[in-house]
């Protein structure tokens, strides 16, 4: 049994990594779930029980997370930023990115500059988790705390 | 003072797995293999004399409980643990290589940023790998 768990983890972390490398392609869960050879519908219950999220949660905020740092340390236009991050359509995005982070994205880039964290870390820690209650959506990144090592 | 970080520890869940990856894969060196009985003391390291030994731990007993081995073995999986930064002087070209040689766990292509170039590979366990280039800076930083 364990093996088994171990094996699945392993597939559907494999199916995490191809979100957070290949975000900016035409990517879907329908195709994500191809990655670990199981049926869309199972490979999202699977997925939330090993993560906590679903991969319909979880590639969104991926993309708002790199479109967070192109908005950040970049002077690329909000569509071009759009578009970048793997998004199809300028309204789909602005309201991602609302619902996610708690502003707009050109709210967002008028209040941050860059941070002097190496990317890696900014991936692994500034993707947004939860959609914030709107009484505490005052956090620069939704919900991570990292305004301490902003230099903007 | 401290002088030195002597050595640091990755759980994998074989070690001899973990040997094939780490030597012939990343090209890292065996550094102390000692066996008594059925424990193993396998280390690591970056070849060339005075590099951090990376010990590879195998969960289970007389360390761990079974119960607590599954735990780890269920977290390593799934990524959840630490895992390793190396600088390489030629991150492209080592890209290439570990891509002749059937390594296919990317979790990042090779990646210019203002510090460096980057990427990153999962080890066969699910513990991240990255390996940078540093001082090879770009004008901008591209993702």
């Amino acid at each position: 049994m364990s093996r088994e768990v171990e094996e699945l983890n392993r597939r559907l972390l494999r199916a995490r990594d191809a979100m957070d490398r290949a975000y900016a392609e035409p990517l879907d869960v329908r195709a994500v779930a191809g990655v670990v050879h199981v049926s869309p519908a199972h490979f999202s219950r699977c997925f939330r029980t090993v993560f906590g999220e679903t991969p319909h949660r979880y590639l969104p905020r991926r993309r708002v997370e790199r479109s967070m740092f192109l908005l950040r340390d970049t002077d690329r236009s909000i569509t071009e930023v759009c578009f970048d991050v793997g998004f199809t359509s300028l309204g789909t995005f602005s309201r991602t990115f609302r619902e996610i982070v708690g502003e707009t994205p050109s709210g967002y880039r008028s209040g941050h500059g860059p941070l002097v964290v190496p990317n890696c870390v900014q991936m692994a820690n500034i993707r947004p988790r939860a959609a914030a209650p709107a009484a505490t959506r005052s956090s620069s990144f939704g919900e991570a705390t990292t305004d301490a090592v902003s230099i903007a | 003072m401290i002088t030195k970080l002597n050595v640091a520890s990755i759980y994998v869940l074989d070690k001899d797995e973990a040997l094939d990856f780490y030597v012939n894969k990343l090209g890292l060196e065996k550094g102390n293999d000692v066996r008594q009985g059925s424990s193993r003391w396998l280390t690591v390291r970056v070849p060339g004399n005075g590099g951090t030994e990376i010990s590879l731990e195998q969960p289970g007993p007389p360390l761990h409980d079974e119960a607590t081995a599954e735990r780890l073995r269920e977290l390593i999986t799934k990524g959840a643990l630490s895992g390793l930064v190396f600088n390489s002087d030629d991150v492209r070209g080592m890209y290439e290589t570990l891509k002749v040689g059937g390594v296919t766990d990317f979790t990042q292509e090779p990646t210019a940023h203002s510090y460096g170039t980057d990427m990153g590979i999962r080890d066969p366990f699910g513990n991240a790998i990255r390996i940078l280039q540093q001082g090879n800076v770009s004008p901008e930083a591209t993702a």
